[in-house]
């Protein structure tokens, strides 16, 4: 049985940390604790890879594209304010 | 006048592209100086994603809209002032945030950032902190639905699900790809809470990619 060292990670801290490593804002020690904990848990690297996923998948959501009336709209809205200016 | 190069017939291109290369200064002075099809192309890169954004501040659709209409004659009237501190983007996107959050002020937004919520259900670890129940592999499925376009509106759906704060900050940094400071700078939080927030609307859409493709088997 693998007695578990005083620092080291378990799973459940481990999830909870993910954002602060993709984010690049833990501490060196706490990067390399953690980044030991995933080299021996198969469960944890594909946490940390299904997180990965989750932030491209979200990211490929396209902004829907604007109808010709707003686009009229807005042209509008622009030379009411150009005519404004003058 | 070359030939074959009469007078331009037919509409000009319709869509002028903004491209993520065009500086804020090029697009300022394009602005200022009476550009319509700057002003539309800003719009649309914008509109929507505003509209995403103030529709977690303010109880209806119809409310968002008109904060983002109001948002942009306000940056029309501002923009002479605008100094470019920072970029145009967050410029907008804070004009916004403060607009939207005096329509909203009704609202309860007083929820505390740091939430216990645990990234992952706790009943899924034993007793030593390890995985009892570890997650399941979902990533190629989910990839093939995205690619067949059945998955996005499944993605908005569950954004819209997320508390306020959360969804926030995860259209922000992950649709919007603003960088950390920005999404402090845009809603008036300190870098530690924005990640909490962020922490906690990736790992709820996560488990709900693994929710949804635990479902299809």
């Amino acid at each position: 049985m693998k007695l578990l060292h005083r620092r080291d990670l378990v799973c459940q801290q481990a999830v909870e940390l993910v954002t602060d490593y993709l984010e690049g804002s833990l501490s060196r020690s706490a990067r390399r604790r953690f980044e030991a904990h995933l080299a021996g848990c198969p469960h944890c690297t594909e946490y940390l890879a299904q997180m990965r996923e989750t932030i491209s998948l979200t990211g490929r959501l396209e902004p829907e594209d604007l109808t010709p009336q707003m686009r009229d709209e807005f042209t509008d809205l622009y030379r009411r304010w150009r005519s404004e200016q003058q | 006048m070359r030939a074959g190069r009469g007078p331009r017939s037919g509409p000009r291109p319709a869509r002028p592209i903004l491209s993520v290369m065009d500086p804020d200064g090029e697009l300022l002075h394009r602005l200022r100086s009476g550009d319509e099809r700057a002003f539309v192309s800003l719009v649309e890169r914008y509109h929507e994603p505003m509209l995403r954004l103030a529709v977690s501040f303010v109880p209806s659709r119809a409310v968002a809209e008109e904060v983002v209409q109001d948002t942009w004659l306000a940056a029309l009237r501002g923009l002479e002032a605008f100094e470019g501190r920072s970029s145009l983007k967050t410029w907008l996107f804070r004009i916004l945030v403060n607009r939207a959050r005096t329509t909203g002020s009704k609202e309860q937004r007083s929820v505390p950032v740091a939430d216990p919520q645990p990234a992952v259900d706790p009943t899924r670890f034993g007793g030593d902190g390890g995985w009892s129940d570890p997650p399941e592999h979902w990533i190629e499925a989910a990839e093939r639905r995205m690619e067949a376009g059945k998955l996005a509106d499944r993605v908005r759906a569950w954004l819209g699900e997320l508390p306020a704060r959360q969804r926030e900050v995860v259209l922000l940094r992950d649709i919007e790809g603003m960088s950390s400071e920005e999404v402090c700078a845009v809603l008036a939080l300190t870098e530690g809470n924005q990640r909490v927030l962020l922490h906690r609307g990736r790992s709820r859409l996560r488990q709900l990619f693994e929710d949804e493709f635990r479902e299809v088997r």
